[in-house]
């Protein structure tokens, strides 16, 4: 069920204030205010201050678009672009968006083209967003047409900064942005490498999903170590990750918008859990073992200590590095209430047969239908509903209280903590009882 | 599409392919019956030891690329998602039902028979209205074994291309 076909459970009026009501409670630390989520006003801020602000956004890895033509449609927040490879080799990202009318005339996933044209009124942009042709722009027989005046350079589609980085590419609004290396700040830069080390990557499919729920919380349950120990039993059972593991709990140090979660293996399948840990876990299910357990092989590829990492880079951008199956996700915020995402799974060019097939086997833990993705995806599908039509209007993340950013314990929300210091302050949101 | 789902004539004479569609046609609806009355740990039973299993979209299919939504290689990889999600997932409760299409038999060859099917999966929620969650194609392969039907392949190619939410069950 999409969010639009929600039946019970509109918002309701006290959780949609405007920004001038958007006071975050005094324990600023330690509450997320409900309207964080559901808020029509505070989205649109969003859009405008973070995905259109200092940011550098995921828009496609290289390996999509490698021929002079190629072209795939995608999006910066909810912003729909094409990002497009030009016959110089280089790549363009620019608006969907015909500057006649408005049509979004880039209508396929993806492609090649020699040049785009608006299938409305035939207006045609180059491989760069730069308007070619307009028909009848003289008239007919000395009738009609554009003014003398009209330049087609004025008329572009809108163009964005552009930069990659070891076959992922990112565009920005900003002109002011740092490069995208400082951007990234040094430990998610090393993690970044670790995966797009420069070795070509050979796509392997894609995923598409809406979950309903606000964009931001995706972030969160990557930067919340705490549930993956107890909502994803099967992480547990079969020893994936246990509370115990060697682990961390990474938020980058300058703003604490990305993170990095990260967990090493045992060497055992299945995991040891102690009696004392066993109490605290509801969801453990002794005993349970696979008759296939082939896909719980870690086939050692990175100079990594983890077998394991989950990398936040905001705002739009997941890198999936779980133990051998690899993807990225692509968040695009679809108002308060939804999120659509993207999901790229790849490999390396240079895998063997029986290694791409151990990624696609690896890949059942991934995705809608994954064994860990489906139970964050319904997990924040019951937040999203809990803060739209409920009394109270609080959350609390109390847990390593006085931790802001990076935790060694997984039982932490000191980076949920840190990114919210960041994303108030981006977002210019007063805390009550502090001076403006 | 790409050669693999392509449309191909029907290589089957009709007197057969009667006769197949027929015993297709009561595979899906014992297949579909154990689905929709969440008897998940009888699915892996319609398929052959060593079969595919693999749910993925359109565009993937017509691309060549191989990912799967879920790529179960094998029966014993089947029966351990049966068993996950029905005693160890996590989601909201909800009812499943398969609605089959006509059933095409393709061809009949040594190592089976190509059969394409198309389905849709509505499904409904506790609090929801019910949606058609996934249209698709089954694009099979089956084999006899001891006069019984079983699938060494189902390619489950959805058209849907926005998934909502998620997707619990097989299909």
């Amino acid at each position: 069920m999409y969010q639009n076909q929600t039946v019970i459970g509109l918002t309701d009026a006290s959780k949609q204030p405007d920004l001038t009501q958007c006071i975050w409670p005094a324990d600023a630390l330690n509450t997320i205010p409900d309207w964080v989520y559901t808020s029509r006003a505070l989205y649109d801020a969003e859009m405008d201050k973070i995905f259109r602000g200092d940011t550098w956004n995921f828009v496609a890895l290289e390996a999509e678009i490698p021929n002079a033509g190629d072209y795939k449609r995608s999006y910066v927040g909810s912003t729909p672009v094409v990002v497009s490879r030009t016959e110089d080799g280089s790549i363009a990202v620019f608006e969907n968006r015909c500057a006649h009318r408005g049509a979004e005339f880039c209508r396929s996933h993806r492609g090649n083209a020699k040049e785009f044209v608006c299938p409305y009124h035939q207006w045609s942009y180059d491989l760069k967003g730069n308007l070619q042709g307009v028909p009848f722009k003289r008239g007919v027989n000395k009738l009609g047409g554009m003014p003398k005046d009209f330049k087609n350079s004025d008329y572009g589609a809108r163009q964005l900064r552009v930069t990659t980085r070891h076959g992922v590419v990112f565009a920005s609004y900003s002109d002011k942005v740092e490069a995208l290396e400082d951007y990234l700040t040094p430990e998610i830069l090393e993690e970044f490498d670790t995966t797009f080390s420069g070795k070509p990557l050979k796509i392997h499919g894609y995923y598409r999903n809406e979950l309903p729920c606000n964009w931001k919380m995706y972030h969160e349950n990557l930067k919340d170590p705490y549930h993956a120990t107890l909502l994803h039993s099967f992480l547990v059972v079969f020893g994936l990750l246990v509370a115990g593991n060697k682990s961390l709990m990474f938020a980058d140090a300058k703003h604490g918008r990305h993170g990095i979660m990260a967990s090493a293996k045992s060497e055992d399948k299945y995991a040891k859990v102690s009696d004392e840990n066993k109490k605290e876990m509801r969801s453990f299910h002794e005993g349970l073992r696979l008759q296939d357990e082939r896909f719980l092989e870690f086939i050692k590829e990175f100079n990594s200590p983890w077998s394991v990492t989950m990398m936040t880079i905001w705002p739009n951008l997941i890198v999936q590095r779980e133990m051998n199956t690899l993807g990225v996700r692509h968040i695009i915020p679809n108002g308060p209430d939804s999120l659509i995402m993207e999901w790229t799974m790849f490999g390396y060019a240079d895998d063997t047969p029986e290694m791409e097939r151990h990624r696609l086997r690896q890949g059942n833990l991934m995705g809608p239908a994954g064994f860990l993705g489906l139970e964050d995806n319904e997990a924040m599908k019951f937040v999203q509903e809990g803060v739209r039509r409920s009394s109270e209007s609080v959350n609390n993340i109390l847990l390593d209280p006085g931790t802001i950013g990076t935790s060694s314990t997984l039982i932490s929300e000191a980076a949920i903590r840190a990114m919210y210091v960041y994303y108030r302050q981006v977002m210019g949101l007063k805390v009550q009882g502090e001076a403006a | 599409m790409t050669k693999t789902y392509a449309h191909r004539p029907c290589r089957v004479d009709s007197q057969r392919a009667a006769q197949l569609r027929q015993d297709i046609v009561a595979f899906h609806t014992e297949y579909c019956s154990v689905l929709d009355r969440g008897d998940l740990e009888q699915w892996p039973l319609f398929f052959t030891e060593d079969a595919l299993y693999r749910i993925t979209g359109r565009e993937n299919a017509e691309l060549d690329l191989p990912v799967g939504l879920v790529y179960c290689e094998g029966r014993a990889m089947m029966h351990d998602r049966a068993v996950a999600i029905a005693r160890t997932q996590m989601f909201a409760p909800r009812y499943n039902l398969h609605m089959i299409g006509q059933v095409r038999v393709e061809a009949e060859n040594p190592d089976g028979i190509l059969a394409q099917t198309p389905f849709l999966l509505i499904q409904t929620l506790v609090e929801g209205a019910s949606t058609v969650h996934l249209a698709g194609c089954y694009h099979d392969r089956f084999v006899e074994v001891d006069g019984q039907l079983l699938l060494a392949e189902r390619h489950v190619i959805h058209d849907t291309n926005i998934l909502a939410n998620d997707l619990v069950y097989p299909t």
